[in-house]
Formats: structure tokens, C-alpha cells, sequence
């Protein structure tokens, strides 16, 4: 049995396809998900992202324990509300799961993580915390929902309450401000302005029919994919996973190696896989012929074969196939995909592929 | 709930056929296809003039989500294509039993189509999958 968020009720009332993903029944869209993935970069849709899980990381000791966890430097978060994007590594260099951390206060900190990777996340958590002055709450009592888009702030910032809208106002991207259980970030996985907000599960449902009846348009986990997919970024579990470090999974700049004396879990072995050298890229793909770029699918330099894409779709913004891909070091400017027993001719690009409703390739 | 128009055939791969009159019939893929499918991104068709064996794969719809093999119904020669799916696959989305028919067919055995499902048969078919 998958489990609810506590909009599940709202999503059957809207029509929604349903889909387990990561252990929870999530909506895959309410109709059309082409419709949904434009309004995004057009307008505003909201996400119900309650499967995620936030923690919070507590204590004397927090800020160390997290410096000590995660692959990026929470060091570097110097104002409250502050948010990294991290990897979790395993001592081999894998990544655990990719999370936000959020700074609330020096001893106060909340980790968002992926769904279908939260239960061994806490579990590795949890045994990490030995001999540190630090308490995780895992916080199953809130909702999640990201509202995103060229007009999702305007349309979310009347709906907070007086001194909140004020402050929510004034946010800088990547900086959240918390409220008692409510936090309010400028932050999104979609490549476009907006709020995440985090709020009591109680609390939820009204918050999201005043969205709906502000003109945002609901929107499932499919164009969440499409949208994350045209931003470059990247899909925990299909992009990386325990298998693969972040250094060959488009992340490196989300590891950081400075200062030298920061010991994370997994640095040893970053270190001694950039002195072997002869890391696979992590690219961008345009197809260039009709079709569709699809997960699995091998990537070929002429006839040699030098990896296999991550993630591919359709890219409605491009009108076009797009992918990310894993590849051997020296690929030129172009490569060739097997798709469905041919091989089609692809155009080799820097993600992002799209953001703020702007194509940022060339065609 | 899905459409099934009554004067159409059907097969247990979600395809529908019309008969044209002389031995040609009309191939698409059903609005319960294209409901689990979603929105339809890229088509590719067969070639007129080609063969077609009955239940076998002749066509490819691919959506947002995935790749999906389109079956043929009949045996006979592909004589017409349905070109504007390349440029407007989404046709097949909103309107699949007309606008967005896939492929013509010169049935080698006028008689194959009449032992094709009737649409009582698949609304049935369908409520059995959704069960």
C-alpha cells in the first residue's frame, strides 16, 4: 500500500492520474502534462512535494555533524534562511541521496530528501550523529508544495499572512525564512522564480484550493520531470545513485574540496578518483533528428561506444528531444544515440537546456 | 470514461479499424490508448506501399512517458499515412478515432474486418484491464 500525502483526496477531485513513485501514490498529471509543463515556464503550477521528507538536524553540534555528512559545505551559509543544494556521499564517493539544506540558526538546520531514498537516509543519519550533540526530527507532519513559475510569487506572496507576506516579498533566491513550522523559500527544481512552502499537514488543503482559485494550475510529477530535465538538473536515482560519485554525475560544483581540512564522508575517495583522472562527462544531448531520447539508451562516437543517456525526454520549451548522458572523456561536439535499433545524430550541449521560459540552447 | 464510437472495430491492443467500402479500412489507436499513454510527442509510420502482418508491430506513438509499439489489426499493403501526426502528434490526443488516424489498409481478405471485436467487446475488454 503506497502512502497519502494530504492532498491525496484533492488530487482524485481533480482527475489526477495516480502513480506510485518513491513508495507514495503521486499524481502523474491532471490531464495533460504538456499543458502543465508550460504553464510552469508560462505562468505558475503548483506541486504537491509532500512525499519528500524534511528533517530537522538540532543541537550544539549540528553544524559540524552536517559539515561532517554532506558533500557540500554548510560553512559557507552565513545568513539564517540560507539554502545549499548537497549530495550525501557513501565513504566510496556514491551518493546516498541529493538534498537541500536549509540554515535556520547556528544549532538549527532541515534537511530535505528524496522520498523513495528518506527511509536509508535516516537510517545513515542516524548513525552518523555518534558522539555529536545532535537530535533529527524527521517531520511527517508537514506538507510540502512548490509553487513555480513567472507568476508564482505574485500569486503566492496574498495568500501568506501580513508580516510573513512582507518578508516572503523580499527574498532572495536560495534564501528560505521560517515561521514557527511554516518556511518560505525561494527555491524550485523546475529552472523558474517561485516559492517552495512547507507547512502543517492540517493546514495544507486550504492553502492549495486558494492557489487553484488564484489561477495556478496543478501539475504532476511528469512535467515536475520535464521541467527539471530542460534546467539540467539532475534526478536522483536515474541521473546518480550509490554507484556513481558526483564528480562524473554533473555535480562537482556542488562539492566542496575547500578547506582541505573538512573530512566528509566520501572526500578520500573523490580525492583519489580525480588523481586517477579519466572521469566520464556528464553532457547534455540535443537530438537532432525526430524522436525521443529515453533513459538507457547507448551514446556512440562514431562507432564506439562511450556511454549511455541518464535521463531523455521530449523538451516542450524546444520542441526537440533532449538528454543527459554519462560519457566517456574525450567526446567531440556530436555523437549518435541508439534509439529503438537506429542510430540518430545528436548534438552534444552544456546543460541547461531551458530556463525562465527561454530555450538557452541554440536549435 | 473512455469513448468507443459504435461503428467501429477493435483489437485487444487498443487499436480500432472503420471500413472505407472496397476491402480499405482505417487504422488508430483507441481513446483509451491514448488516455494511459499521454500526450503523444512523436509518431512514426509505416511506409505506403510496405506489407503488414496482423499482430505484428508497425508503428511507434511515443508520449511524455514512454515508447509504445502500435499493432496492426489486419494483414494487407499500407496505401496512406496519416503525414500531418509528424509535425502534430498531439492530433492523435485530441482527436484519435478521426483527425488522428494513424494508417490506411488494403486488406488482403475483405472478410478479415468483419471478425474484428465489435465496440461492446472492447468496453468490456477495457473494464476487465481497469480492474
Amino acid at each position: 500500500m503506497e502512502q497519502r500525502t494530504a492532498l491525496y483526496a484533492e488530487h482524485l477531485a481533480l482527475g489526477a492520474r495516480m502513480v506510485p513513485f518513491g513508495g507514495w501514490d503521486m499524481p502523474l498529471h491532471y490531464g495533460s502534462q504538456l499543458e502543465e509543463h508550460r504553464a510552469v515556464r508560462r505562468a505558475a503550477g503548483v506541486f504537491d512535494v509532500s512525499h519528500m521528507l524534511a528533517v530537522d538536524v538540532r543541537g550544539a553540534g549540528a553544524g559540524p555533524y552536517l559539515r561532517r555528512l554532506l558533500a557540500n559545505d554548510v560553512a559557507r551559509l552565513r545568513t539564517p534562511g540560507k539554502a545549499l543544494y548537497s549530495c550525501m556521499l557513501n565513504p566510496a564517493g556514491g551518493v546516498i541521496d541529493d538534498l537541500i539544506v536549509y540554515f535556520l540558526a547556528d544549532d538549527a538546520f532541515r534537511v530535505v530528501v528524496n522520498a523513495g531514498t528518506a527511509p536509508k537516509d535516516l537510517d545513515w543519519m542516524t548513525a552518523q550523529t555518534g558522539g555529536v550533540d545532535v537530535h533529527l526530527s524527521p517531520r511527517r507532519d508537514l506538507a510540502m508544495l512548490a509553487v513555480q513559475g513567472p507568476a508564482a510569487r505574485a500569486a503566492v506572496l496574498p495568500l501568506l499572512d501580513g508580516a510573513l507576506r512582507d518578508r516572503a516579498a523580499a527574498l532572495a533566491p536560495f534564501v528560505a525564512l521560517a515561521d514557527g513550522d511554516r518556511l518560505v523559500a525561494r527555491t524550485g527544481y523546475t529552472g523558474e522564480d517561485g516559492f517552495e512552502l512547507t507547512l502543517p499537514n492540517d493546514a495544507v488543503v486550504s492553502l492549495w484550493r486558494a492557489l487553484l482559485a488564484a489561477g495556478v494550475r496543478p501539475c504532476g510529477l511528469g512535467a515536475r520531470d520535464t521541467l527539471r530535465l530542460e534546467a539540467g538538473m539532475s534526478l536522483y536515482g536515474q541521473d546518480m545513485d550509490e554507484s556513481v560519485s558526483p564528480l562524473e554525475s554533473g555535480l562537482a560544483w556542488t562539492v566542496a574540496l575547500d578547506p582541505p581540512d573538512r573530512d566528509f564522508v566520501g572526500r578520500a575517495a573523490l580525492e583519489s578518483l580525480r588523481a586517477r583522472g579519466d572521469l566520464r562527462r556528464f553532457v547534455g544531448l540535443l537530438l537532432e533528428d525526430k524522436g525521443v531520447l529515453r533513459a538507457h539508451q547507448k551514446v556512440f562516437a562514431g562507432d564506439r561506444e562511450i556511454g549511455e543517456i541518464t535521463s531523455g525526454g521530449y523538451a516542450p520549451t524546444l520542441d526537440r528531444s533532449i538528454a543527459l548522458a554519462r560519457v566517456a572523456g574525450g567526446v567531440g561536439d556530436r555523437c549518435t544515440v541508439e534509439v529503438r535499433g537506429r542510430r540518430l545524430a545528436a548534438t552534444v550541449v552544456k546543460p541547461p537546456f531551458a530556463r525562465h521560459g527561454q530555450a538557452l540552447v541554440g536549435l | 470514461m473512455s469513448t468507443v464510437p459504435s461503428e467501429l472495430k477493435y483489437v485487444k491492443t487498443h487499436e480500432w479499424i472503420r471500413d472505407e467500402g472496397g476491402g480499405v479500412v482505417t487504422v488508430g489507436i483507441t481513446d483509451h490508448a491514448q488516455k494511459l499513454l499521454g500526450d503523444l510527442v512523436f509518431v512514426e509510420l509505416p511506409e505506403v506501399g510496405s506489407q503488414i502482418q496482423a499482430e505484428s508491430e508497425c508503428a511507434v506513438v511515443e508520449s511524455v512517458k514512454a515508447a509504445s509499439d502500435v499493432y496492426s489489426p489486419v494483414t494487407g499493403e499500407i496505401i496512406a499515412v496519416n503525414a500531418d501526426l509528424a509535425d502534430a502528434p498531439e492530433t492523435i490526443n485530441e482527436d484519435p478515432y478521426e483527425s488522428g488516424w494513424l494508417f490506411k489498409v488494403q486488406l488482403a481478405d475483405p472478410e478479415e474486418y468483419e471478425r474484428l471485436m465489435d465496440a461492446d467487446a472492447y468496453i468490456q475488454l477495457c473494464a476487465a484491464e481497469n480492474e
